[in-house]
């Protein structure tokens, strides 16, 4: 295990590493200039390479990226070219508010697809599991965008029943968790829960279908075993699977999304990224996306590490 | 007696009434603007941080929507160049005036705010600041403050349009950077300039909470607000959902499609003819099919501008220039921009092009971009008029950094791709962003941004005029002149100049939308 644990920390190194070249390279291989966020529109390029020389974006792609990975080796992801603001200190605010959608989108999509899954598993072939199952493949299909604007449109202009966008009256500075500021997070978690609760629905459902169609289950009711029993027995089986598939999803969610941040005006890593993307902020672009991967990574390693517990035929050497 | 007087006063100064509501506006940027002094995201960004946290020496008068804005006295009360040596400026610097941290503005202060843009050698240097402000006042060579209210300004060569550039610059106070450890990045979460506003709190991506500074030298524009928020909204549908739910009072540029909706749902729509202009910029490198004047004309008069208005919701005026019509220097040209196929079609016949034997142009667009206001939607109208008179477009669409940095290459760079246009809205406030920078010869790319590499002696000749004319009515003729050959000889596809559309609450009152990119927030009051 311990061995385990060893490789897969050292293929994050490469993986890491990788990430952060190709970003490196797509943000030179772009056009437009990574000096964007702090020159007016309307200057002229040879003021524009006077400033690239201070900024020492003058010297070539490779020599700048080295230079990159060597501060970041030590802990510094350098400061955004836009703010002056440390990177760290940016990627730590806009975390600790995707955290607070995630937590809720995950609380909400979690429930709900596990629920709708195991239900449309259990009585397979019957109207509930097809609407579950239709469902489903609307929850994946339709556009996140799309939906978080109709959401506003319909419970926020129409009903004025919950907040359009932003984290609380005062912004995330003062967040609270009570209901003057939950009910920010309501639509915004609930478009971002809508692919999760899918997804899940359709994995819980498959499995729930497949565990009851083993002989092991057959032979459980043969024994006169109970229905809530025999659930259980389901349920261990089917967790391992669930397990991964939603740290999968709390990984996208805890990434943010861009669309759905944008349409919140939500102040998490996904508003940050679109943000260092328009404005061509390399080192607050590579800065988020390399702590971004590391967390996948992480995250992965984590869920690898929990599935032998939860089933001890899964074997990690 | 003495009640009385103060009840009048308290209603004729705004700043002295009692104060009124707080105004929540969301911003189309997607961060709060760096309230450091020279603030960034351009004219939107001193639109809300730049000339409300600060001033300048000289500042733009706001204060009418119906004539074009002009300049006036800011932190300086006077300014004038030397009779004898035209290249030496004085400005007198205004007594009296406080930075928000209580210490006093004056001529060392002014020089300093200039050392931290253009000294690099000056401990307040600051790089961000520079890249904002020094491409403002390029001509300036040397400052220096004569005593405490003269500010000694020498040029490199003799430029009259100076005040203008001035009016970018944006005095922060030294006596806070000194105070916050001579850090720009510290001045941040406490800056303080001399503006009608004091920032009380500011959360860099979501916020920033300004109250009046009641101290402020215009007592005529003390804010009547109680307070003043300010919230990033990129997204255009979230800023009109945000309105329409109560969650801000005004919104920045709503899509002309949400406009009657908005409009029937009892909320206010703002708008305003202001310096810009949407135009298409053309290429007049060797074997450009816009050298020839014939077809600059006929694609000028294949625009159905009316009809493009009505598209947009009646937001735009059809553009017969590069400055709008009631501008003072539109001057009197001799051809009309105007919607007429048959006089296009027979210049394109006079040319050697038909619908049937078309003109192929490449032409290069963006999807979207500060101050390009609906960018696919209007081009595509025009690839469909000029078709009509035999043009057939071809659209190299960028995206908006990357047409800037084409725009800033010019049109030999490689970027261009063959195109032979390229459009990008322009700020046109002052006679070089409104006329010089896009067709002096000395100013082809990498030196300024004549894009399209326009050389003409005659320009050129009306352009030194410009600027080194300190007569002002002398300069007002040039400015004229070069104006009507702008028109005269089609240098450019003129089509729509922007107005600005704001939507505010019926709440919000008192608003006066000025012909200009900036606006004065002071005179506005929220009702409870």
């Amino acid at each position: 295990m311990i061995l385990f644990l060893l490789r897969r920390l050292a293929y994050a190194v490469p993986i890491a590493l990788a990430v952060s070249a190709v970003c490196f390279a797509l943000v030179f291989l772009a056009p437009g200039d990574p000096l964007s966020s702090v020159l007016p529109a309307d200057a002229s390029a040879e003021l524009v390479e006077q400033l690239k020389a201070q900024y020492g974006f003058d010297k070539p792609v490779p020599v700048q990226f080295a230079k990159w990975v060597g501060r970041a080796l030590q802990g510094d992801l350098g400061t955004s070219i836009a703010t002056g603001r440390p990177v760290a200190s940016e990627i730590r605010h806009a975390i600790a508010n995707t955290f607070v959608l995630a937590v809720f989108a995950c609380a909400v999509g979690f429930t709900l697809g596990v629920s709708f899954g195991a239900v449309a598993g259990y009585f397979q072939s019957r109207w509930i599991d097809r609407v579950v199952t239709a469902l489903a493949v609307a929850g994946v299909s339709v556009p996140h965008y799309w939906l978080g604007m109709v959401l506003v449109i319909v419970f926020s202009v129409l009903w004025n029943a919950l907040p359009a966008m932003g984290m609380g009256s005062s912004g995330s500075a003062d967040w609270a968790w009570d209901w003057e500021h939950i009910r920010f997070v309501v639509l915004p978690a609930v478009t971002l829960s809508v692919i999760p609760t899918s997804i899940l629905a359709r994995t819980v459902r498959a499995l729930v279908a497949d565990i009851l169609s083993r002989e092991f289950v057959i032979a459980l009711k043969a024994k006169g075993l109970g229905e809530r029993r025999i659930f259980l027995h389901v349920v261990k089986n089917a967790a391992p699977t669930a397990i991964a598939v939603m740290g999968v999803q709390l990984g996208y969610l805890l990434g943010g999304s861009i669309l759905v941040e944008t349409v919140f005006s939500w102040p998490g890593t996904g508003f940050l990224l679109n943000t260092a993307i328009f404005q061509r902020d390399v080192p607050l672009l590579q800065g988020t996306i390399l702590f971004l991967a590391l967390f996948f990574v992480a995250l992965n390693l984590v869920v690898d590490l929990v599935q032998p517990l939860l089933d001890p035929r899964i074997q990690r050497t | 007696m003495r009640l009385a007087a103060a009840v009048l006063l308290a209603s004729l100064v705004p700043g002295l009434g009692a104060a009124q509501g707080v105004l929540r506006i969301a911003m189309t940027a997607s961060d709060i603007p760096l309230p450091n002094g020279q603030t960034d995201q351009g004219a939107e960004g001193m639109r809300f941080i730049g000339y409300t946290l600060f001033d300048s020496l000289v500042l733009w008068d706001l204060s009418s929507a119906d004539k074009p804005s002009g300049l006036v006295p800011g932190l300086a009360t006077e300014w004038k160049v030397d009779a004898k040596d035209k290249t030496v400026w004085i400005f007198r610097i205004r007594e009296g005036v406080r930075f928000h941290d209580g210490s006093a503005f004056n001529a060392q202060a002014a020089a300093w705010n200039l050392d931290k843009i253009l000294n690099d050698k000056s401990p307040q240097y600051d790089p961000k600041q520079a890249a904002q402000g020094r491409g403002r006042i390029p001509s300036i060579k040397s400052y220096r403050a004569i005593d405490e209210r003269t500010l000694e300004v020498r040029t490199n060569e003799p430029d009259a349009l100076l005040p203008f550039g001035i009016a970018w610059i944006a005095m922060s106070s030294p006596a806070q950077w000194e105070k916050v450890g001579r850090s720009w990045d510290a001045f941040l979460k406490s800056p303080s300039g001399t503006g009608p506003w004091k920032l009380e709190k500011y959360t860099p991506r979501e916020r920033a909470e300004l109250v009046p500074n009641k101290d402020y030298w215009n007592k005529l524009r003390v804010p009547k607000a109680e307070r003043l928020v300010l919230l990033p909204v990129p997204d255009p549908s979230a800023r009109v959902a945000a309105l329409r739910s109560g969650q801000v009072d005004w919104i920045e540029a709503p899509p002309p499609d949400a406009i009657p909706s908005l409009k029937g749902a009892g909320f206010q729509v703002t708008s305003n003819v202001y310096p810009h202009v949407w135009p298409w910029h053309f290429s007049r490198i060797e074997g450009s099919p816009w050298n020839d004047v014939r077809v600059r004309k006929a694609a000028n008069l294949a625009i159905d501008r009316a009809g493009m208005k009505k598209l947009l919701g009646s937001m735009m005026v059809e553009a017969k220039g590069m400055v709008p019509p009631n501008s003072r220097w539109f001057g009197k040209p001799g051809f009309d921009v105007r919607y007429d196929v048959e006089e296009a079609r027979r210049l394109m016949k006079e040319a050697g092009y038909t619908r049937e034997k078309p003109l192929a142009v490449k032409a290069i667009i963006s999807t979207s971009g500060s101050g390009q206001m609906q960018p696919l939607l209007m081009n595509e109208f025009i690839q469909q008029n000029l078709a009509e008179v035999g043009i057939k477009v071809e659209f190299e669409v960028l995206e908006w950094n990357a047409l800037l940095a084409n725009w800033r290459a010019g049109a030999r760079d490689p970027s261009t791709r063959g195109a032979a246009s390229t459009n990008s809205s322009y700020f046109s406030q002052d006679p070089f962003t409104a006329l010089i920078r896009h067709l002096d010869s000395g100013l082809f790319p990498p030196r300024g941004t004549n894009w399209g590499y326009y050389s003409d002696p005659e320009m050129d000749t009306l352009f030194r005029v410009v600027r080194y004319s300190f007569d002002p009515e002398v300069q007002l003729g040039a400015i004229r002149r070069a104006h009507e050959k702008f028109v005269n000889d089609a240098l450019f596809l003129f089509v729509a100049h922007d107005v600005g559309p704001r939507a505010l609450s019926p709440k919000v009152k008192g608003f006066v939308q000025a012909q200009n990119w900036f606006q004065d927030f002071s005179p506005v009051s929220v009702a409870k």
